[in-house]
């Protein structure tokens, strides 16, 4: 543990801590900001009303869109001299919003994704290839400066160029992979087809650390078993921190929120209604220490369920499920809810169907129509055409009756989907 | 004797069928015959070609979904009732065919039957204690 007495602090003592950094960051953030003061104002809501935790609920909503109007810097609550970086989100769905942090902040992000990078079993001996993108995006200097908070090396490689992450993996002696599971899954695939003498088993590759996008168990069983390594899930929203503000721990069951730094709330994302804890529901943040860009009651989107348990880790802070979809990533197919990660876990089911895939949704008339392009690789091939048939009918199967919808499922060649470097290109909307 | 078919995986657009002949003959590989098995949107393109390995390795190198597949070919005499009096020791032995399709052979007056079955190796015996003659391998591949 890289905190010991932080991430193991006993539960009361821990919702102390949070009740005097929650009075500090919602006043802190309705003092010096317009946009906030304005919203509670206009709710109501004035900071000495904090009395307890549960008074939270009276502050209202950040939204997404609200974070958009305010770009660029429309929800800094310290002077421009006092932010010394600015990051964006990838802008998946829509804008990209801005954020920005103070030496302070880029200090306590340093020091969560540190936490996440031991949570996972990395000490200061490992050498970690930084592979998201470096920029921007959170990812790669996100993890960068958690690797050298750690105390272990930092190999700044960034997104891209294949060939050459899996020459340092094997040259450098690389112990610890951090990139999206998808890029995980390019490198093992380029590795089986341009570089037949490259064996992950024979590498120094032991764990790896995998975020930016939802994954289900299935990847990583097949990261694992392709890899040779242990798979764990690193969470965070740029709006929030950027990664680090939940990971998985040795007990790979649930990850871990820093309770510390951000308070979690789970919604029903129609009413806005509070849940119980062990409900599922969209996940909402509550910024305890940012100073630059304080986040309180952001709706994520992200939706997943938070519950204490008591962890074999030691950790004491609260966990949520792997994210299983985004509120606004849903599709809503001839009004049934779909989660891309759904369809990913079905062709993962179906033996030897790598996870290349798109999701085509479009429109014809009034229904709605919905394609899965899956790729043809040669351990799924056969050159009768009744089983190729039978291959795309049983997936045909599994969408229905586990979906409840009906798909056209193609059979592609593997050139035809492009193959991402950084986020997959999951799903085609031609309805929007 | 069994020969080796290529089994192609292809996608119904325009240009892919041009594709795989592009890289097949950027390796110098002869074509002994061709056939199309499709349904709407995608087909298997089965080859018969001199240098099976080697084309494999091409296709496969330029990331093809491709596999080798045994077949069994027959000599035909060009004469009526020729093909039947074939199937009719087919269906004596009850073998089930899966495909077939036939060239003509340049060397000599007759025609050749590539043969699939679902049980190759008791297709084979069959058609040896039935006195049919298989074409061997060394008068299609090169090796």
């Amino acid at each position: 543990m890289f905190n010991p007495e932080s991430e193991s602090m006993p539960v009361p003592k821990l919702k102390e801590l949070q009740l005097e950094r929650l009075k500090w960051s919602v006043r802190h953030a309705y003092e010096n900001n317009a946009v906030y003061q304005r919203k509670f104002d206009a709710a109501g809501f004035h900071p000495d009303q904090l009395k307890t935790l549960d008074d939270l609920r009276r502050v209202p909503f950040l939204t997404k869109h609200e974070m958009r109007e305010a770009s660029p810097f429309g929800l800094f609550a310290t002077p421009m001299k006092d932010v010394v970086r600015v990051h964006s989100s990838s802008g998946t769905t829509g804008n990209a919003t801005v954020v920005g942090y103070t030496r302070n902040d880029i200090d306590t992000w340093a020091t969560l994704i540190a936490r996440c990078l031991s949570a996972c079993g990395a000490t200061e001996e490992d050498l970690v290839q930084v592979a998201y993108g470096y920029g921007l995006f959170t990812g790669g200097l996100g993890l960068h400066y958690g690797v050298e908070k750690l105390g272990a090396t930092a190999v700044p490689i960034s997104g891209g160029n294949t060939d050459r992450q899996l020459m340092l993996i094997r040259d450098y002696g690389t112990t610890m992979l951090a990139c999206t599971p998808s890029y995980a899954i390019n490198m093992i695939d380029f590795a089986a087809k341009q570089m037949p003498d490259f064996d992950f088993r024979k590498t120094k590759l032991r764990r790896g650390i995998f975020g930016a996008e939802p994954w289900t168990e299935a990847m990583r069983k097949e990261i694992e078993t392709r890899m040779g390594i242990e798979a764990f899930d690193i969470y965070g929203l740029s709006e929030v921190m950027g990664p680090g503000v939940s990971n998985e721990c040795s007990a790979k069951q649930g990850l871990h929120v820093f309770e510390d730094h951000f308070l979690v709330e789970i919604i029903d994302p129609e009413t806005g209604e509070v849940l119980p804890e062990g409900s599922t529901g969209e996940i909402v943040y509550t910024s305890l220490t940012k100073e630059a860009c304080p986040v309180i009651r952001y709706r994520s989107r992200d939706i997943t369920r938070t519950y204490r348990d008591v962890c074999s880790c030691g950790r004491t802070h609260i966990k949520m499920d792997k994210v299983t979809g985004r509120s606004d990533d849903m599709l809503i197919i001839r009004g049934v809810n779909v989660f891309p990660s759904q369809i990913e876990t079905i062709l993962m089911e179906i033996e030897g169907v790598e996870p290349h895939y798109q999701i085509i949704v479009d429109r014809k008339g009034t229904m709605d129509d919905i394609e899965v392009m899956v790729e043809v690789e040669e351990a799924i091939f056969s050159d009768e055409l009744k089983v190729m048939n039978a291959l795309r009918d049983r997936i045909t199967n599994r969408f229905r009756s586990v979906l409840g919808i009906s798909a056209k499922v193609t059979l592609a060649e593997p050139s035809s989907i492009a193959r991402s470097q950084g986020k997959a290109q999951r799903v085609i909307d031609k309805r929007r | 004797m069994k020969i080796t078919q290529l089994s192609v995986f292809l996608e119904n657009k325009p240009g892919r069928l041009q594709e795989i002949l592009r890289i097949l003959a950027g390796a110098s590989i002869n074509l002994q015959t061709l056939t199309i098995a499709e349904v709407t949107d995608f087909g298997i393109l089965r080859l018969i070609v001199d240098r099976p390995d080697d084309a494999y390795q091409a296709l496969k190198a330029e990331h093809v979904t491709c596999s080798r597949t045994e077949v069994l070919a027959v000599a035909l005499d060009d004469s009526p009732g020729a093909l039947y009096r074939l199937m009719e020791a087919f269906s004596k032995r009850e073998l089930n065919v899966e495909y077939m399709y036939a060239y003509a052979n340049p060397a000599q007056a007759s025609s050749i039957m590539i043969f699939r079955f679902d049980n190759l190796d008791a297709a084979q015996t069959a058609l040896l204690e039935e006195g049919i003659q298989l074409v061997p391998r060394s008068e299609i591949h090169d090796k």
